[in-house]
């Protein structure tokens, strides 16, 4: 039986230090090629999930598992899950004063070459004019410093901008839509659409609050998360249901299961 | 076959640079310092008598002066000076073996892939160095251009009345006691005289090397741009040089003349054992510009303050300066305005980096003269901290005698965040790389005015640096 991809297994978390579980008993499962959508209103766990599988040191694993690729990763740091195949767009990514996109995103891809086998200067050039292009992103923003200065639309950009270039197996998209406009939303999800469609074995893991991305990225499950635990999962028609229902009728089984 | 003996028997066959030099009786070197050993000096470059009683006036007022009490820590400097040995010539040589060269040292070399020739050179190992200046790079076009870049001893030989004329008038002696040791027993350092109009466009190059056990390193600079010209001028060298216990105490005079343009470009990575004593100053004149950039990566102590004198109306003066601290390292540098003339600008960015236990402090000055009217000055100064115990301090000093000036000054200190540390790491970069990334970041203000290989070489040091600074 093939891995699955990504498998989390009655996964409990918290904030490192803390008493207080923030995850309480997460099953969930992504196969290659698939994308999940993760909703849930606000102080659900959505982004602990996320830090989680990206191995953020500010939060632990208490119970359960993450397995990514059959592999329980727990024990790899950050970069060592990147270079594994673990992609995570941040919901609110850092500034880098000083250091251009272009150096950044040149390093992170020999990151995970074999030393002496760097890509070729020329190679990368053209990949990243590609991708810029396929982001609606002008040349210049390659010599700009990584976010400084950057709106919401264009930070969210330049995090699918390193999706593409880095073509990891797992995305873990953590409230990309939050602060865009329609615009910039249908270019972010267009270059979604672009990797998962060159690339069918690429599994994405949508973390969103509300429904609209998903008329852009469709999904092929949706979940949805509430008090830290996934309390529904379904189809695509699960979202519209959210949309017109709202998390109410989730609220009231939810408060039923957990005691 | 009969072979000329006269190479071979005064020991020169191993002198790599092919000069040839007077026969002038072997030069017995002792430590320490006396009105013997100046006298000494000055007889053997043969120089005139008003130089030796410069030499020995400036002895008189080094004696006379008391160590200094602030910037770093100089007591342990005051009881090696009576083991130093102040002047040495080539044919004195202090042969070291390369066994004893640190591992690390012997590491760094192959990290930044030093040719196998120069590592040894570097690390001080089978001396051909010496107090004097052996190696300078003169282009053809220069000479046709009446550009003069001369070894210092040279300068004073040929260009007497140039020389004179110039020579001590920025940084007298009595300036400070280092200036003073240094106007005693200097020896080594360039001249150079940019004629009137001329723009030089490939930068001047010099670098020396200390290298012998105990050897005090006393260069003096005097740098002369004539009204309208322009150039360049690049010492140091990023590679660690070593050698054990030194001292380098240099004094660097340069005059930029109305209109000219001038740019001093330092990048050192002595030792972690030396003591870098340097007194730089330039005299700017009217709407002449003068910038001075300085990268102090090495050293056990560096006091350092290139200045900036803004003489005529006009004028404008920046220092821009990176210092980096690591273990048992103390940077302590910064940058001097001072504005004597109206309409004059100038403007200190100062970025400092500690690590580990080093201590990185920004000292710095802008005076301002009654008169001055219309001066505009901006300092910047950040810092930034790598580790818990790291530390990083600020010296400002600002005198403001005319009250129709612009004067401002900010400061930052800050640390890699955790968040950004996470960033790069989920980018698949590792911790170290990361930090690297961050500390590059930091100096990429200053390191784009840099040369491409310095700055290739200078982020290159950084990385290495990084490694094993964390975890």
């Amino acid at each position: 039986m093939a891995k699955h991809l990504l498998e989390l297994r009655d996964l409990h978390a918290r904030v490192a230090g803390e008493e207080i579980e923030i995850l309480k008993g997460v099953d969930l499962t992504v196969d290659h090629g698939e994308v999940h959508a993760l909703m849930g209103p606000n102080g659900s766990g959505k982004s602990t999930l996320a830090k989680i599988v990206a191995g953020h040191p500010g939060y632990e694993v208490t119970a359960g598992e993450v397995l990514f690729e059959g592999k329980n990763i727990e024990e790899l740091e950050p970069d060592e899950r990147s270079r594994a195949g673990i992609f995570m767009a941040f919901q609110y990514p850092s500034e880098i004063p000083g250091v251009s996109i272009s150096n950044f995103l040149r390093t992170a891809v020999n990151a995970r070459r074999a030393e002496g086998e760097e890509i070729d200067v020329f190679e990368f050039h053209d990949q990243l004019l590609e991708m810029l292009a396929l982001l609606e992103m002008d040349e210049s923003f390659a010599s700009r410093f990584v976010n400084e200065g950057f709106s919401g639309g264009e930070k969210k950009r330049n995090e699918i901008l390193q999706l593409a270039m880095l073509k990891p197996r797992l995305a873990v998209l953590d409230e990309t839509d939050s602060g865009l406009d329609i615009d910039a939303l249908k270019i972010v999800s267009h270059g979604v659409n672009a990797l998962t469609e060159h690339d069918d074995q690429l599994g994405v893991l949508l973390i969103t609050h509300y429904k609209r991305i998903l008329d852009y990225i469709r999904p092929d499950f949706v979940h949805v998360i509430m008090k830290g635990r996934v309390v529904e999962s379904g189809g695509p028609d699960l979202a519209q249901k959210l949309e017109d229902a709202g998390y109410e009728w989730l609220r009231e089984d939810a408060a039923a299961v957990s005691v | 076959m009969p072979h000329d003996p006269t190479v071979a028997e005064i020991g020169l066959d191993e002198y790599k640079y092919g000069f040839i030099t007077e026969d002038k009786p072997v030069f017995k070197a002792q430590p320490g310092l006396s009105e013997e050993i100046v006298r000494q000096i000055s007889a053997h470059k043969d120089e005139p008598e008003w130089m030796l009683e410069f030499r020995l006036k400036a002895l008189e007022i080094y004696y006379s002066k008391p160590m200094p009490k602030w910037g770093g820590d100089l007591n342990q400097l005051e009881a090696t000076l009576d083991e130093i040995y102040f002047y040495l010539k080539p044919q004195e040589k202090m042969e070291r073996s390369w066994d004893d060269v640190p591992q690390e040292i012997k590491d760094t070399f192959e990290k930044l892939g030093i040719p196998e020739a120069e590592r040894k050179a570097l690390a001080g190992v089978g001396a051909q160095y010496e107090s004097e200046m052996v190696y300078h790079s003169l282009k053809e076009q220069w000479e046709e251009q009446g550009v003069i870049f001369d070894s210092i001893e040279d300068g004073l030989r040929n260009h007497p009345e140039l020389f004179r004329e110039h020579f001590a008038t920025v940084v007298p002696p009595r300036d400070n006691k280092f200036a003073a040791l240094n106007s005693a027993v200097w020896s080594g350092g360039s001249f150079v005289y940019i004629p009137k109009g001329v723009e030089v466009e490939i930068p001047l190059q010099a670098y020396f090397r200390v290298n012998t056990e105990k050897m005090g390193q006393f260069e003096r600079t005097l740098i002369i741009v004539d009204e309208g010209a322009q150039a360049h001028y690049i010492e140091g060298c990023t590679a660690p040089t070593y050698s054990s216990d030194s001292f380098h105490s240099g004094v660097i005079e340069i005059l930029v003349k109305k209109d000219a343009r001038f740019r001093y470009t330092t990048i050192q990575n002595w030792s972690h054992n030396m003591y870098n004593l340097v007194t730089q100053r330039a005299m700017v004149h009217e709407a002449a510009t003068m910038e001075w950039l300085d990268g102090n990566l090495g050293s056990k102590l560096t006091m350092k303050y290139p200045s900036c004198f803004l003489m005529g109306e006009g004028a404008h003066g920046s220092i821009l300066s990176i210092a980096y601290a690591s273990d048992g390292q103390h940077q302590d540098t910064g940058g001097k305005v001072v504005h004597v003339a109206p309409n004059t600008t100038s403007q200190i960015t100062s970025k400092s980096i500690s690590r580990g236990t080093g201590r990185s402090s920004y000292r710095g000055q802008c005076k301002v003269y009654k008169g001055a009217v219309g001066a505009k000055s901006n300092v910047e100064c950040d810092a930034l901290l790598l580790d818990e115990d790291s530390r990083t301090d600020t010296y400002p000093y600002i005198e403001i005698d005319e009250n129709r000036s612009t004067i401002g000054h900010e400061a930052t200190v800050s640390k890699v965040g955790e968040e950004q540390l996470f960033y790069l790491m989920s980018r698949g970069i590792s911790e170290e790389e990361a930090m690297a990334m961050v500390v590059r970041g930091f100096i990429e203000p200053i390191a784009k005015e840099l040369p491409l290989e310095y700055a290739i070489e200078l982020n290159r040091l950084i990385e290495l640096e990084m490694e094993g600074s964390v975890g």
